[in-house]
């Protein structure tokens, strides 16, 4: 009885969590005669595929997807390689000021964005970075707070004898990180690659700031201006939110046994 | 010859200094990219926006030092600094309790859930996963008046749906309930607090005949306590950041009425081009938050259990 309330609590609320996704489907597919009908038509009669391609045609959407493919390509790679390199200095070395700076770092997390982002904008403005991708990228190579605590904390659960063993035959601290490691932290940067690989391609504020020129807009800030242009155009809209959310959902999918295996919980114990 | 240079006592030293050197340097090498990156994009700025908040400061042309005027013309005569802040503080003293109550209750119901529970976990995740624009998108057309998603279900119940988004006793609530739909990531960390806490101590209160409703309160709560804290400071902190949804879903109307704290700012500086006067904003945001999170912090410290942790109570019962 007790099991019975409880899956049907979850089935229910299963649906509320799942409908909107489905109704902008649905949106996307639909014939502009069935879009209007009251009440909504929740299971076409027709599907029609071929929005998709026309609502890719209406806007440069080509060029905006391959900017966030660069973006999100480029910074993720900085940003793996930055988090792990910081997170290798704090978990294996003992040096002056180590936890000092540590906290440090876990302390620039509560900087909310707002406060940065105006002399961030003054400081790319500066270095002439206005309206190119390097704010979108470059910070990404200085690594990430919260990512360099997550692989910080997985370096420490692997045994320093192994480290040592490697020393003894030879190998320096480069050595070390690059080829040991690196290869046994796969997991947690595979959860680092997901989550920044996430944020990057649903940026909106950071393309909205630094962007002018429609040549450079990522998929975000496209989909949001083509909104804004062509608000009745309801179809086109939804058929372009479906292709935004394809990406993350699949690494999603993809990604998931490591995204729940507990490593976003581990990161609050401390 | 190169060998012997190599070999040689002389060089022996050498060596040895240049590697014990490289010993001292090697950490502050492997953290350098975060040093450098907390002084260019992190230091740097909070220098740079604490100094321009004392200026008059223009995108382009003449900066004149003002000292606290960009404060004191911000809290005396501004209107529109005070009712952001305001609305802010309205959506986070809803957003931030339903947020993690929700999310709690969902993760009670995952942790009880024997099967299948994977699948619910990954749907109700989902919307975490997806853009804010997407979000946004999604949910303008569930508000809208006429075709929408909700309005239809109201009306198979006979309500006549109101303008969700053009009223302005509602849009804020809107906003709310489009924000609460990202709820999983906070889920999810209560859910990973709520498996680790030992089974043990279920069965020892089991056995004693301590009621369910006991456990809750006197094991659940105290163990989740580190868990539940981390996500009441998260949460405040996004929430009084509050952008992309009230910038794309109303623009901060209707009437104003969802026109966020950090909405102001953004104003202040990308469309009226005041950085100082922005800067001045956005610390006055950094205080609130910094504020907010350290009484927590203190205030939650006399509860929280923390692993590993001894009370001096707990050594006293044993002395």
């Amino acid at each position: 009885m007790r099991k019975t309330v409880l899956y049907a609590t979850l089935i229910l609320l299963s649906a509320l969590f799942i409908a909107p996704f489905y109704w902008t489907f649905m949106t996307a597919v639909k014939s502009t005669a069935e879009l209007y009908r009251f009440p909504p038509v929740l299971w076409p009669s027709e599907w029609h595929w071929e929005n998709f391609a026309a609502a890719w045609s209406k806007q440069p959407f080509g060029t905006y997807l391959s900017n966030s493919l660069i973006v999100v390509v480029l910074s993720t790679i900085g940003q793996l390689l930055s988090s792990s390199l910081v997170a290798f200095g704090f978990a294996r070395f003992r040096f002056p000021g180590r936890d000092a700076l540590f906290v440090l770092l876990l302390a620039t997390m509560m900087i909310p964005w707002d406060v940065k982002m105006i002399p961030l904008y003054m400081e790319f403005n500066m270095l002439g970075w206005i309206n190119t991708l390097k704010p979108l990228i470059v910070p990404a190579y200085f690594a990430d707070a919260f990512f360099v605590f997550l692989l910080r904390q997985y370096i420490m659960t692997i045994p320093m004898e192994i480290d040592e063993a490697a020393r003894m035959d030879g190998a320096n601290s480069f050595d070390i990180y690059w080829r040991i490691h690196l290869p046994l932290m796969l997991p947690a940067l595979v959860l680092v690659g997901t989550f920044h690989f996430m944020n990057a391609w649903n940026d909106y504020l950071g393309p909205l700031i630094f962007l002018n020129d429609q040549s450079k807009y990522t998929l975000t800030l496209g989909l949001s201006m083509f909104k804004g242009l062509h608000e009745i155009d309801v179809t086109s809209i939804a058929a372009i939110t479906v292709i935004l959310c394809l990406p993350p959902l699949a690494l999603f999918f993809l990604a998931q046994r490591y995204i729940m295996d507990g490593a976003v919980g581990s990161s609050v114990k401390g | 010859m190169d060998m012997a240079a190599h070999t040689g006592p002389k060089a022996e030293v050498v060596r040895r200094r240049r590697a014990n050197a490289g010993r001292h340097l090697a950490p502050f090498l492997f953290i350098s990219p975060w040093i450098l990156g907390f002084l260019f994009f992190t230091l740097g700025p909070l220098c740079f926006s604490l100094t321009m908040s004392f200026f008059d400061w223009p995108v382009v042309g003449e900066r004149t030092f003002v000292g606290l005027d960009n404060y004191r013309s911000m809290f005396m005569e501004d209107p529109q600094f005070r009712e952001s802040l305001w609305i802010t503080v309205k959506f986070a003293a809803i957003y931030v309790p339903f947020n993690i109550v929700m999310s709690f209750l969902l993760a009670l119901l995952l942790h009880h859930a024997t099967f299948a529970s994977g699948f619910f976990r990954t749907v109700f995740y989902l919307p975490s996963v997806i853009s804010g624009v997407a979000l946004v998108t999604i949910w303008s057309w569930i508000y809208s008046r006429e075709y929408g998603l909700l309005n239809f279900m109201l009306s198979l119940v006979g309500i006549d749906g109101p303008n969700w988004l053009g009223d302005p006793s509602l849009a804020l609530v809107a906003i709310i309930v489009a924000s609460l739909w990202g709820l999983g990531g906070t889920m999810l960390i209560l859910l990973t607090g709520l498996k680790a806490i030992p089974k043990e101590l279920y069965e020892a209160a089991t056995v004693s005949g301590v009621p369910g409703w006991a456990q809750m309160v006197f094991i659940t709560l105290p163990m989740l306590g580190p868990m539940l804290i981390f996500t009441f400071i998260t949460s405040i902190i996004s929430a009084f950041q509050q952008l992309t949804i009230a910038l794309l879903l109303t623009k901060g109307g209707p009437l104003g009425s969802t026109y966020f704290f950090a909405m102001y700012i953004y104003d202040n500086a990308f469309k009226y081009f005041d950085m100082g006067y922005a800067a001045a904003g956005s610390w006055v945001m950094f205080v609130i938050v910094l504020t907010l999170s350290l009484v927590v912090m203190r205030w939650s410290a006399a509860w929280v259990y923390y692993e590993g942790e001894v009370r001096p109570a707990d050594g006293d019962r044993d002395a």
